[in-house]
């Protein structure tokens, strides 16, 4: 009988992050569906607030990877404590959330346990044919729907793309496993988190409205001169408005490295598109971007697009947002700003 | 502390991200519609491991920068003429499939036996970078394997700064949740890092580094070794372009306020 064998890492003994209970409502699924029986793999500092949280979730094993150890988000230590579980179930199929920690290990350790890994899973399907995903390859440009014959099959599946488990809490009985890091692993040490140096959080993953910025914003505007500074308090403006999440164009972020007129509140993090990020938002407005397809890729998952942009002939314009503007973004998002302080006050 | 460094950069090419990509089937899997004829650029992520490679080899004097690039030989020519005006860097080629369709896990075996052949590696002064995904395959696995297989086990991915502290330790940001980045130190060699978009801009152009790397580039593609990177015990039931071409309205004629009233509509509704 296959096992599929979930991972979820414990921050501070809480709960389960939304992003393993998605991956554990597809592993249900898939387990479900093809007959497998189900373990948890839990990796943590403490573990067993998590596993009671999920305790009714109809694993037959919860196993865990316990102390300060495994606490860091590290290469060494992680792989070390996924490598250890696997062994304990030997499982058919290892499934895992696409966090930056699983991430940063999954195919090490695919590699480790001769099997095999996919990351940025989109879909997650057992049928007759066996069990088979979906990703997308050349930066969100075409999708693909595959299965493949090497076991364990690691797969890292993306956040959003599957309802999350809702089931009752209780009291798991966590299996002790014994994970040994090697004293090169312990050469890294994890210091902390630094947020991005605009001060200002201006990324949101879980924002329903993804706010786009263009270079345009840095040019020179209808009197011949820059306005970077006003556009950064429209766009300040904005985000405090609504709680968007700020994205930008590469142009624009690249400026600042060029040692141009920026804005001040951007960082490469914000980029969006084939060497950005490709986030998940229901609507997205972008504005002085001119919607070209490198950066066009990254709004693959934004369900609902508008753009303002001052050229009808923008790449918006050819089959990539649903609405676009033709008008100055100054001026109109000066309009925006205004009816939204009005709409708060 | 003064370190030298062996910086190996694992970089190959992708087409010109400008380029119109159409999947089609081919003899032993998916392929890009006249994919030979598409120009190519050395993949983004892998350029920006570059720049920081050469960067950090021209702060520590004595290290030196391999690229090991795995492509057709005559794509790899033609990127290489791009690229070598850049950063110093020694070649070592490998003639085989960029495809994003083949596997991880083989083009890591084919990158790592290139690694374990360069003369006098020396694996306390050994780095190895890459981008943390390519934008062909896009999976971030590749490096993860390398290190693997060169027994590596400090691992870093999303990289965007590496700061050489003055014991020689290695600080090292990397990409997490959120727009923020979670902040290792590691004691020093060896360790992996794919990298994210970096700290530095495109160098410009250097002539003199164009002619000295052009002395070594041509040799190196001559005597390329052949790799046959595919994607063994992989199935891929359709791959296909996504049908979500909107019918996109074109507003024209409104008045400011109005466009206005109608975006903070759409937003304000959900």
């Amino acid at each position: 009988m296959d096992t599929i064998l979930i991972l979820i890492h414990v921050e501070k003994d809480a709960a389960p992050a939304k992003s393993a209970l998605e991956e554990l409502g597809a592993a249900k699924d898939i387990a479900e569906a093809c007959g497998a029986t189900l373990a948890v793999g839990l990796v943590g500092e403490a573990l067993q607030g998590a596993a009671n949280h999920i305790a009714e979730c109809g694993a037959s094993r919860f196993l865990g990877v316990e102390g300060a150890e495994f606490r860091q988000s590290r290469y060494g230590s992680d792989i070390a404590a996924a490598e250890a579980i696997c062994r304990a179930t030997n499982p058919t199929f290892v499934i895992a959330p696409a966090t930056s920690r699983w991430n940063r290990v999954v195919a090490g350790l695919a590699h480790r346990l001769g099997g095999r890994a996919d990351t940025h899973v989109t879909d997650l399907v057992a049928g007759k044919g066996g069990v088979t995903i979906s990703r997308w390859y050349y930066r969100q440009r075409m999708e693909a729907v595959l299965h493949r014959t090497q076991r364990p099959w690691v797969i890292a599946l993306e956040a959003g793309c599957h309802a999350p488990w809702k089931g009752g809490a209780g009291t798991a009985k966590i299996e002790p496993v014994a994970a040994t890091v090697p004293e090169t692993a312990k050469r890294t040490t994890v210091t902390g988190v630094k947020a991005p140096s605009s001060g200002q959080q201006t990324i949101r993953p879980d924002a329903e409205l993804l706010f786009v910025a263009g270079a345009g914003w840095t040019k020179k505007q209808s009197d011949g001169q820059t306005h970077a500074p006003e556009a950064e308090n429209l766009i300040r403006g904005f985000l405090q408005f609504t709680n968007a999440s700020l994205g930008s164009s590469k142009s624009l972020v690249d400026l600042s490295k060029d040692g141009q007129a920026v804005l001040t509140l951007m960082t490469h993090l914000n980029q969006i598109g084939q060497t950005g990020s490709t986030p998940r938002h229901l609507k997205g407005l972008s504005t002085c971007c001119h919607g070209e397809e490198p950066h066009a890729v990254g709004w693959r998952f934004i369900t609902e697009r508008r753009a303002v942009n001052l050229d009808p002939n923008c790449g918006w314009a050819r089959g990539k947002a649903d609405v676009l503007y033709v008008a100055d973004a100054f001026d109109v998002m000066r309009k925006v700003n205004a009816l939204l302080a009005a709409k708060q006050a | 502390m003064s370190t030298t460094y062996q910086i190996v950069v694992c970089g190959s090419i992708v087409p010109d991200p400008l380029q119109t990509l159409e999947p089609v089937p081919g003899a032993t899997g998916p392929t890009l519609k006249n994919e030979m004829m598409l120009p190519a650029v050395l993949d983004p992520w892998a350029w920006h491991a570059l720049f920081e490679a050469a960067h950090l080899a021209k702060n520590a004097p004595g290290s030196k920068v391999w690229l090991v690039s795995l492509g057709p030989k005559a794509k790899l020519q033609q990127v290489m003429m791009t690229i070598a005006q850049k950063a110093p860097f020694e070649l070592i080629a490998i003639d085989g499939s960029a495809s994003g369709f083949t596997e991880a896990s083989e083009v890591a075996a084919t990158l790592a036996g290139a690694i374990k052949a360069i003369p006098g590696l020396d694996l306390s002064r050994l780095l190895v970078f890459g981008g943390w995904e390519s934008a062909s395959r896009g999976s971030g696995a590749t490096m993860q394997i390398v290190g693997e297989m060169l027994g590596i086990v400090n691992q870093f991915q999303g990289v965007d700064k590496l700061t050489i502290g003055a014991d020689g330790s290695i600080e090292i940001l990397e990409r997490i949740e959120g727009g923020k980045h979670q902040v290792s130190i590691c004691v020093g060699p060896p360790a992996v890092f794919g990298w994210a978009t970096g700290s530095l801009p495109e160098p410009p152009n250097n002539p003199q580094v164009g002619m000295a790397n052009m002395r070594g580039i041509m040799p190196a593609l001559q005597k390329a070794c052949t790799s046959k990177v595919g994607a063994e015990g992989v199935t891929f039931a359709s791959v296909a372009l996504p049908k979500q071409r909107r019918d996109t309205k074109i507003v024209k004629d409104l008045s400011t306020d109005e466009i206005a009233r109608d975006i903070v509509s759409w937003i304000t509704n959900a």
